[in-house]
């Protein structure tokens, strides 16, 4: 009798998929580890992986258009004299004149200010265009200190030390030659067309005794008028809070691993940090352990997206939120528009991330004047203002379908959890249950 | 002359009054007492004033000073003179680390010694020790002077960028891409000029060393990661 094999298809290995074989190849192509921007693209829980319950016989509704539900919120308020007063919850995070143009910097600031919110800085200094467009600037103290000065400390609306940031806890940056005008060059110090490194830790300071004098310092520099918020990287946030509200922070930033960067090793973006999912609860019970919540202010970032993210958030004990990607993609980040060029550079819209190189074809992230050109800041801010208008009202529709008339007012028992992951990071019960892992109750 | 007992007096009064100095003001010496070693001792000051500290302060004296001519009449915590604009700082004893970090303008003198980090990250402050500096010193120093009349600790300018260091006792080792450099004529006028604003008269800049950047590390080349 003859036998005859059946074919079967070609398998894939699961763990060497086409993406780690690319890579493996890339790397032993060129020696060098693959640098890039943005954050985190690995699926990880995340705030899709929670569902609000809205209202029922127990819990009453508020009209929408008619019953008012309050969105603002004021930080700063524990020791400054000026704290910071903003319409929305929704504030733009820290990205640098240097990693983005000038018009995009311009764009952030315009937008902001129709919408009633603040922008931030980042690392290379405050512009007097960015400056001259926010009406209220948050202005970034980094290790690197490029473009630090008192003059610009004074001219802010609050402080932020950053001793981390989501994508890269612990990692400092660079910013490549190829992005160094002779404008950034002057700003920074250094001379143009090298690698700007930024340092991962300030040059005069180490530890949470440290950070206490040094808030000390810059409280004393700007004679206690500016709040001063200090921005951590999604790592150990129970104690990276207690020890920044024991430091005298006004403002805990605090940013989880889907949150961008100008330019990082996608090795350090993707394992290195936690989900803000995860790293928002333990935030939250040090304050309230530390009786603190509510009187120290929670900022929270990484991967903010729509009104429900913030609304989550929010609920979860967050006073504000942070967008940096989502503002970028607002103005003109990735659009479709560009995909020609985007395929020249081999890539497409949604996954550019080259940003280091400074080539972007939105004009968003690069020096290039001509590239820069392509983006119109005054419509890119208005789109940035529309984006930040449709947030707040998708967090007010969710807030007001669970009956409260502050976005303040919701609360984690607004909450379940689609995934037993989300529901033991949220610390919110699984859907359909009242099991939390970790808290009992199943 | 406003004298400010720091032992009686608020720290938050002193500096409030070096901040609200008016343009052209005629008092312009103040006098600190007592500091017993406390923080931020005339930080931020942005106007031409003339402050004695009479004994040691604490961490950030001096920090982000613009214009001043501040004296410290003992010894300095960490940080002293930190991102300073311009201005002079005086240290009559010796500094802990960190000292001149980040300054980018005006001159920091210290008669003793400093600890490790000195001139970290400078970006345009000059510095002159008349004894001896710890590690790590001038880390990715930018630019400005640090001249070092004694010895300099383990990996000086580390990393560095155009900072122009000058050491005149012995270097125990050298930092990531720093290098011993030629002193040139205009580095002897510099140098003779940096000294004699710190009030050094019986040293030569004949007899110093120059240490500078090889600038190798400029650009990240992957034949270059064992510098790291």
């Amino acid at each position: 009798m003859s036998y005859h094999n059946p074919y079967t298809p070609p398998r894939k290995s699961a763990t060497f998929d086409d993406y780690t074989l690319a890579e493996i190849r890339r790397a032993a192509a060129t020696g060098i580890y693959d640098i890039r921007g943005g954050g985190a693209k690995r699926k990880v829980p995340h705030f899709d992986d929670l569902l609000f319950l809205g209202a029922s016989i127990s819990r009453y509704p508020l009209e929408g258009y008619r019953e008012t539900c309050d969105t603002s919120v004021v930080l700063g308020s524990r020791f400054a004299k000026k704290p910071i007063r903003l319409k929305t919850p929704i504030t733009i995070a820290g990205m640098s004149f240097g990693a983005l143009s000038g018009n995009a910097k311009e764009a952030l600031g315009r937008g902001a200010t129709i919408a009633g919110t603040s922008t931030t800085t980042g690392d290379g200094g405050m512009t007097d265009e960015e400056r001259g467009h926010s009406e209220t600037l948050v202005y970034q103290y980094l290790p690197s200190r490029y473009g630090m000065n008192p003059r610009d400390l004074r001219r802010a609306d609050a402080i932020e030390i950053v001793v981390g940031q989501g994508a890269k806890p612990g990692g400092g940056g660079m910013l490549l030659g190829q992005k160094i005008s002779d404008r950034v060059a002057n700003m920074r110090n250094l001379p143009k067309g090298i690698d700007q490194r930024s340092a991962c830790r300030h040059p005069d300071w180490t530890g949470p005794d440290d950070l206490e004098i040094k808030i000390l310092e810059l409280r004393e520099i700007t004679d206690w008028e500016k709040p001063i918020y200090v921005k951590i990287g999604g790592a150990r946030p129970y104690y990276d809070t207690a020890l920044a509200v024991k430091a005298g922070a006004d403002v805990v930033v605090l940013d989880g691993m889907q949150g961008g960067t100008a330019a990082t090793q996608d090795v350090f973006i993707e394992n290195v940090g936690m989900p803000t999912l995860a790293c928002i609860r333990p935030a939250v019970q040090a304050l309230q352990e530390l009786g603190m919540h509510r009187k120290v202010q929670l900022i929270v970032s990484g991967g903010i997206r729509s009104g429900a993210d913030v609304a989550k958030a929010l609920a979860l004990g967050a006073d504000a939120v942070a967008i940096g990607t989502a503002a970028l993609v607002a103005i003109g980040d990735n659009d479709p528009h560009w995909e020609e060029e985007y395929q020249k550079l081999g890539t497409t819209s949604g996954a550019y991330d080259d940003w280091h190189e400074g080539k972007d074809p939105a004009g968003i992230t690069t020096q290039d004047p001509e590239l820069a050109k392509r983006l119109d800041p005054v419509a890119a801010g208005r789109r940035l203002a529309n984006f930040l208008k449709v947030m707040t009202l998708e967090a007010q529709t969710i807030a007001r379908a669970c009956g409260k008339n502050h976005l303040h007012n919701l609360e984690p028992e607004d909450l379940v959890a689609l995934t037993i992951e989300a529901s033991a990071m949220a610390q919110v019960p699984l859907a359909g249950t009242s099991w939390i892992p970790g808290k009992g109750g199943f | 002359m406003p004298v400010f007992d720091l032992s009686t007096t608020p720290l938050r009064e002193l500096n409030s009054a070096l901040h609200a100095l008016p343009q052209g003001a005629n008092d312009t010496q103040f006098e600190v007492i007592n500091p017993r070693g406390s923080h931020s001792v005339a930080v931020g000051v942005d106007a031409a004033v003339n402050v004695d500290v009479k004994g040691s302060v604490g961490y950030y004296c001096a920090g982000m000073n613009d214009g001043g001519t501040i004296t410290v009449h003992g010894s300095a915590g960490p940080g002293v003179a930190e991102n300073m604009m311009s201005g002079t700082v005086v240290i009559e004893g010796d500094a802990s680390q960190y000292a001149g970090a980040t300054g980018r303008g005006g001159l920091l003198v210290i008669k003793g010694n400093a600890a490790s980090r000195c001139g970290i990250s400078m970006k345009g402050i000059d510095i002159v020790v008349h004894g001896n500096i710890g590690h790590m010193s001038a880390f990715m120093g930018q630019s400005g002077h640090l001249v070092v009349l004694g010895d300099a600790g383990d990996a000086l300018g580390d990393s560095l960028y155009e900072a122009k260091l000058f050491v005149r006792g012995k270097v125990k080792s050298l930092g990531a891409d720093c290098i011993e450099k030629e002193m040139r004529p205009e580095h002897i006028t510099v140098l003779a000029e940096l000294l004699e604003k710190a009030g050094v008269t019986d040293v030569k800049p004949e007899e110093f060393t120059r240490y500078g950047s090889a600038r190798k590390l400029y650009n990240f080349n992957i034949d270059n990661a064992d510098a790291y």
